[in-house]
């Protein structure tokens, strides 16, 4: 093993930092995919792995994939929650792989909200 | 680097790993595989999470929700409803008093979050053999700093500035040994970790080294560029099989990083550490003594007029800290002495014995609901310890004593509850900071019990090198063991008192100079109890059976047992009569007051008076 430098101890923090940050719970976005019977049954699994290897591929670190339970509305599943730190979360409905990728390059890398695929802005409030 | 989106962290300190937390891991994996979610979902083991209570237990992270008592039955379930479907399974979250609603996150749970994090800052969220993990959470960047733009004198200068006083029981500055221990004479120096943590329910430095062993690594590099030193000891006693696994693992990968060894970050710097193995003898927790035990010689302690940081190790300048303090080192240097010194009590800017600043681990065991190990600021009150973290006394009984600082501590009574904890004020109270041991005891504790058996441990551990500690401590626990018997007299008591004195006066090493803690402050806080059980030939706690009367109770024996006889056939003295349907009765005269009839009574009608 070569020995380290200075600066190769901030590569290897940022090679991990995926890892880090998803111990933490600090990421800068989460992507919420509702994996109820209803959103299993239509395909949210095939939306994780798209989401997963998009994570993989393009090496981000600071994204957060989580899976939460049906979300309600069952006949517009698969459906995703993208929530940026400081902004609303937003409810994407009828997914496909190619939409996903489309949302994940669109709205979590770039920050814009994919208008035609969204449902809603804001979640329901909760006691 | 592989991308999951879940990771559970499951525990694997030494407690949980006793409660099969690897069978769990493995089990864990197993369903993991069979849902086919071993992309999408990483098992972590890592070191100590601190709630030992609710072990074996698992944080499933980035949701942050805490699962206690997993049994591989719970599992199936687990991984499809939390996993799969993203629902949290309540049954297995936590529950702080039954009837209340479970809490699902480890950040709500009222144990977690009154603490800071520290020493302990990357509990749960490494894996502790994986140096990466370590090195993603900041770890050797302290390192970095103090190689590339400090001087040895500017470290010394930060930690002096920061208050760091010895986590390890004496409470001395770190920075006023570390620079009188630079301008020693002598060549080679060296620097030893002490983790040769000895006091019964203590597991503070067995945990930091269980889950973040760098943080050591790391701090001893930074006293060692401080000093001058290029070889450190660890010396880790050889009860802590997994603790010395993980350190010895985390040596050689920092060894192949360049982290120890010559040339380390390319600064030319060089220190290595050797692990030094205890044979688990707690007086080789005295610094002397656990030197002596390093050279080869007996463990014995030696008069400390000559300092070790000038005749230490090999008769060289010798800088020894125990595992916490290291462990603290790098947060200071890399967030500064000032941040440091806004936590804690006492001002010390003047003075380093001025105050205590940073945090403090404890170990809370004894009578208290939720077992575990805390980092909590200095100058927190002991009720915010022992209340909102641990969670108060099992089966609504009541508080009588905390002992603090190990088996030397001293046993502080309800009253000083709202004790600022820190080293002056528990030194006050006639107990001390010790380690961070803290034992718990409610009203079913008999304290000239409890004083008879912390004595009892340190008389077993005493050296016998000097008189006083071999000699005095022995006359203590005869003196104690009759009261406990109902043979004393009230002049015991102050004889227990002039010898305390005595021993704490006389003794060579810190074991003779605190062991008496105990007898001292039962005396100071429960005279009573001593009175009742000399005057009054009665244990109050009813554990000293020598004081105990045994009797039955006719109407809970006829009308629940219905004369059962169980007692009557256990009973070794044969002292208990009658015949099955009818009321036993035990024979005064023939008792020698076992309490098997207690024990073996399923109908609780033993009375005790």
């Amino acid at each position: 093993m070569p020995k380290l430098k200075i600066e190769d101890l901030q590569r290897i923090s940022e090679e991990v930092r995926h890892t880090t940050v998803l111990r933490e719970g600090a990421g800068r976005a989460k992507v919420t995919v509702h994996m109820g019977t209803c959103g299993i049954s239509a395909g949210a699994r095939k939306i994780v792995d798209a989401l997963l290897k998009l994570i993989e591929a393009d090496h981000v670190k600071d994204v957060i994939l989580t899976t939460s339970g049906c979300a309600g509305l069952c006949s517009r599943e698969p459906m995703a929650t993208v929530e940026l730190v400081n902004e609303a979360p937003v409810k994407y409905v009828d997914l496909t792989e190619d939409k996903i990728q489309r949302v994940f390059k669109e709205h979590v890398l770039g920050g814009k909200i994919v208008k035609e695929y969204a449902l809603a802005l804001g979640s329901e409030r909760t006691y | 680097m592989k991308a999951y989106r879940v990771n559970l962290m499951v525990c694997a300190g030494t407690g949980c790993v006793a409660n099969h937390s690897f069978e769990i891991k493995k089990a864990l994996e197993g369903e993991i595989k069979k849902r086919g979610l071993e992309n999408e979902v990483e098992v972590v083991a890592t070191g100590c999470n601190g709630f030992c209570a609710e072990g074996p237990l698992m944080v499933v992270q980035p949701d942050g929700i805490f699962y206690g008592h997993l049994t591989e039955k719970d599992l199936p379930h687990l991984v499809e409803e939390h996993l799969l479907k993203g629902r949290p399974v309540p049954k297995l979250m936590y529950v702080p008093e039954s009837g209340k609603l479970p809490i699902p996150k480890m950040s709500d749970i009222g144990f977690f979050n009154k603490q800071m994090l520290i020493a302990l800052r990357n509990r749960g969220l490494i894996d502790p053999e994986k140096i990466d993990e370590a090195i993603g959470r900041g770890a050797y960047t302290a390192l970095a700093k103090v190689l590339t733009t400090m001087s040895p004198e500017e470290v010394i200068k930060v930690i002096n500035a920061s208050g760091l006083r010895g986590r390890g029981g004496g409470g001395f500055p770190a920075g006023v040994k570390w620079d009188t221990c630079r301008k020693a004479h002598g060549e080679p120096k060296y620097v030893i970790c002490n983790a040769d943590e000895g006091d019964p329910g203590a597991f503070m430095d067995r945990s930091i080294i269980e889950g973040d062993p760098h943080a050591v690594l790391e701090g001893m590099l930074i006293g060692a560029y401080a000093i001058g030193s290029h070889n450190g000891y660890i010396y880790i006693r050889q009860e802590y099989p997994l603790a010395r696994e993980r350190l010895v693992k985390a040596i050689a990968q920092a060894r192949d990083y360049g982290l120890l060894g010559d040339d380390i970050l390319g600064s030319g710097f060089k220190f290595d550490i050797k692990v030094a193995r205890g044979a688990g003898a707690f007086v080789c927790g005295e610094s002397t003594a656990l030197m002596a035990s390093i050279e080869g010689r007996v463990g014995e302690p030696r008069a400390k007029y000559i300092h070790t940081v000038e005749h230490g190790l090999w008769n060289l300048p010798t800088c020894l800290n125990n595992v916490e303090t290291w462990a603290t080192v790098p947060v200071i240097v890399n967030k500064g002495a000032d941040w440091f010194t806004a936590i804690g009590t006492g001002d010390v800017s003047q003075n380093p014995w001025g105050g205590s600043k940073g945090t403090k681990v404890f170990s809370l065991t004894g009578k208290i609901r939720n077992t575990g190990l805390v980092e909590v600021p200095m100058g927190i009150s002991l009720r915010e310890i022992i209340f909102d973290i641990g969670g108060g006394i099992p089966g609504d009984k009541k508080f009588k004593s905390v002992q603090t600082g190990g088996p030397s501590g001293g046993f502080l009574p309800s009253e000083l509850l709202d004790l600022q904890v820190d080293f002056e004020q528990l030194t006050e109270a006639g107990s001390m900071m010790g380690s961070g041991g803290m034992v718990v005891m409610d009203e079913d504790n008999c304290i000239v019990d409890m004083a008879k058996y912390f004595l009892s441990f340190t008389q077993d551990e005493s050296c016998g090198k000097c008189t006083p500690c071999r000699e005095g401590t022995l006359r203590m626990l005869e003196t104690l063991q009759r009261i406990t018997e109902g043979k004393g007299e009230m002049a015991d008591i102050q004889l227990l008192d002039d010898l305390s004195h005595f021993v704490i006066d006389t003794s060579l090493c810190a074991l003779g100079g605190s062991a008496p803690n105990p007898a001292l402050t039962s005396i100071r806080y429960f005279r009573d109890e001593y009175i009742s059980h000399i005057v009054d030939k009665k244990c109050p706690a009813r554990v000293c059976r020598q004081l105990n009367v045994y009797t039955i109770n006719p109407d809970f024996c006829m009308t629940k047992g219905h004369g059962c006889g169980v007692c009557r056939r256990e009973c070794p003295e044969k002292a208990i009569t009658g015949e099955k349907g009818k009321a036993h009765v035990i024979s005064q005269e023939l008792c020698k007051k076992c309490g098997v009839c207690v024990d073996v009574c399923k109908f609780d009608s033993v009375a005790i008076s």
